[in-house]
């Protein structure tokens, strides 16, 4: 017994060393004075960091992602959150297809999401692909995040505060604004962030839905990664893209305790 | 503002009704509207000469997906693939979500979800860029693979794909009583027959859950496939190729729908173990 609990904590061990030496070896090569990738750096330097700053390119990508990401993370807590009380509070036929329907668009490949939407936007409705576009495309893989965070607080808050609510002659409206929103505003707050960072990550749907000429942070990565010049910057916006995608995660596991994977399942 | 409301709230069929409108509309109308006009595209095909989408309808593409070798090629690595990379991640995922759920405090509980969590979130891209330098010639993890090609791609994926699959099975054996397992000890079996008969059993709809995504993914991959794949493609690569280069978007939504029929038929045949209700 007590073998096979060392066994275990090993293979825990080694596993998250194996997930976190990759992120370490890019944010120390950010700091590599030498531009070929190399483990472990000898020189340390923080040229390539001051560069980025203002590297035009990168700074532009990274405005539209922000853009993309705030837009699609609107549109997702609105519709996330009203499926998530349809789905939670009603009993209805056709409810397990809906719930199928919303995760479908994460259990299906991005290639399939994003030449789906590329085909429908260009060739059916006609409309030339822009930042619109790929906000409607992030938005529709956003949705599941928010409707996950908000399915499991509303599960566990029950509904019999708003009963209480109601019964003291509170209308709807009132309860909602009183009672109900308050308990969820840190779950919304958490699947918020969670479909903010998942839209800021996407690059396979973006690729196939954002008009030409347009970057996002990660397709600016992509289109210069193999530009050996380009390098030492492409490995400072790596090391801020982990970075950055690792604080919503924090904040949003610290808000809501709900749900194991952040609702991205 | 109050008369809305109480004829709202003698409505509960006209709340639902409101409720599911917008979303329902977004999703069923927009995304599987889409997905509907992609499939019908594949039966399409485009002029050679102006490369403009003609719609006229045959069977043509789907000949050529079959019947050319390169595709079934193709297409039996892409599967391959992304099943090698499911039971490797299945196989290093148990050990590691097991230690998570019952031998850490509640306390380091919760640190190691947020510590298998972060990395999910972090940059996709810069985790397979990372892996294409230290696979490379002079990389710190170069013997793992000769050179770039499937041995590389699989590492990367599996990788890339690992805490999709230990957070699911983190939360089933959460939620497996430690009760049983101790009967099964009490009842005189052996650590590997408990494995066997009480914890596979009861924590393989979780197992199922995260294949759907760890397969899901793998199958519609192209962009790790471009950095450590080498030459060998995936189909993710054939639809991109297609799309870009060759403007054929006809023949790339018949090469999309393979992954799709692939996906509707695995989530089809999963339904009945309950894994779809542990996503």
């Amino acid at each position: 017994m007590r073998t096979s609990r060392a066994l275990l904590w090993t293979a825990l061990g080694l596993g998250l060393a194996v997930i976190y030496f990759p992120l370490v070896v890019v944010l120390l090569n950010s700091f590599n004075a030498d531009t070929t990738f190399g483990f472990p750096p000898t020189r340390f330097t923080l040229e390539w960091w001051s560069r980025a700053t203002s590297n035009e390119g990168a700074l532009h990508a990274l405005w539209t992602s922000v853009q993309a990401g705030l837009a699609a993370t609107a549109i997702a807590l609105v519709l996330g959150t009203m499926a998530a009380f349809a789905l939670q509070r009603y009993r209805f036929f056709g409810r397990n297809p809906v719930s199928l329907l919303i995760i479908l668009p994460i259990a299906l490949p991005g290639i399939v999401t994003g030449i789906a939407l590329n085909n429908a936007f260009r060739t059916i409705l006609g409309i030339d692909l822009g930042l619109l576009t790929a906000i409607i495309a992030h938005a529709t893989f956003c949705i599941v995040v928010v409707f996950n965070n908000v399915v499991a607080r509303l599960r566990r808050m029950g509904g019999n505060l708003e009963e209480a609510s109601m019964d003291l002659g509170a209308t709807g409206f009132t309860t909602f604004r009183l009672v109900t929103f308050p308990m969820l505003r840190s779950a919304l707050l958490a699947g918020g962030l969670l479909a903010f960072a998942l839209s800021f990550d996407e690059i396979i749907v973006t690729t196939f839905t954002l008009g030409t000429g347009m970057e996002t942070l990660p397709i600016w990565i992509y289109n210069n990664l193999f530009r050996p010049n380009q390098a030492p910057v492409v490995n400072v916006v790596a090391a801020v893209l982990v970075v950055a995608s690792t604080v919503p995660v924090y904040l949003a596991q610290r808000l809501s305790g709900d749900t194991a994977s952040g609702g991205r399942l | 503002m109050t008369a809305v409301s109480a004829f709202f709230y003698r409505k509960p069929k006209l709340r639902l009704g409101f409720l599911l409108s917008a979303p329902l509309l977004w999703l069923g109308l927009a995304y599987l509207g889409a997905l509907a006009a992609l499939f019908v595209t594949a039966f399409w095909h485009t002029d050679a000469f102006t490369g403009q989408v003609v719609v006229e309808w045959s069977l043509d593409n789907f000949k050529t997906l079959f019947t050319d070798a390169v595709y079934r090629t193709i297409t039996f690595r892409t599967v391959g693939i992304a099943a090698l990379v499911t039971v490797i991640d299945a196989v290093v995922a148990f050990p590691m979500a097991y230690a998570m759920a019952k031998l850490a405090s509640p306390r380091a509980q919760r640190i190691l979800v947020i510590a298998v969590m972060t990395p999910l979130w972090a940059s996709y891209l810069v985790k397979a860029y990372a892996w294409r330098s230290m696979l490379s010639g002079n990389g710190a993890l170069s013997w793992l693979s000769p050179g770039y090609g499937v041995t590389a791609t699989i590492i990367t994926l599996s990788y890339l794909w690992l805490p999709y699959m230990i957070l699911p099975i983190y939360a089933g054996l959460d939620r497996l009583p430690d009760s049983l397992v101790d009967a099964s000890g009490d009842l005189g079996a052996r650590s590997l027959r408990t494995f066997r008969s009480v914890i596979l059993p009861l924590t393989f709809p979780a197992i199922v859950a995260g294949s759907i995504f760890t397969f899901s993914l793998s199958l519609g991959d192209y962009i790790a496939v471009k950095i450590v794949g080498g030459t060998s493609q995936m189909l993710g690569n054939v639809v991109y190729d297609n799309i870009g280069a060759a403007n054929n978007l006809p023949f790339a939504a018949t090469v999309a729908t393979v992954p799709v029929v692939i996906m509707l038929v695995y989530l089809a045949a999963v339904r009945r173990t309950g894994a779809l209700d542990n996503l």
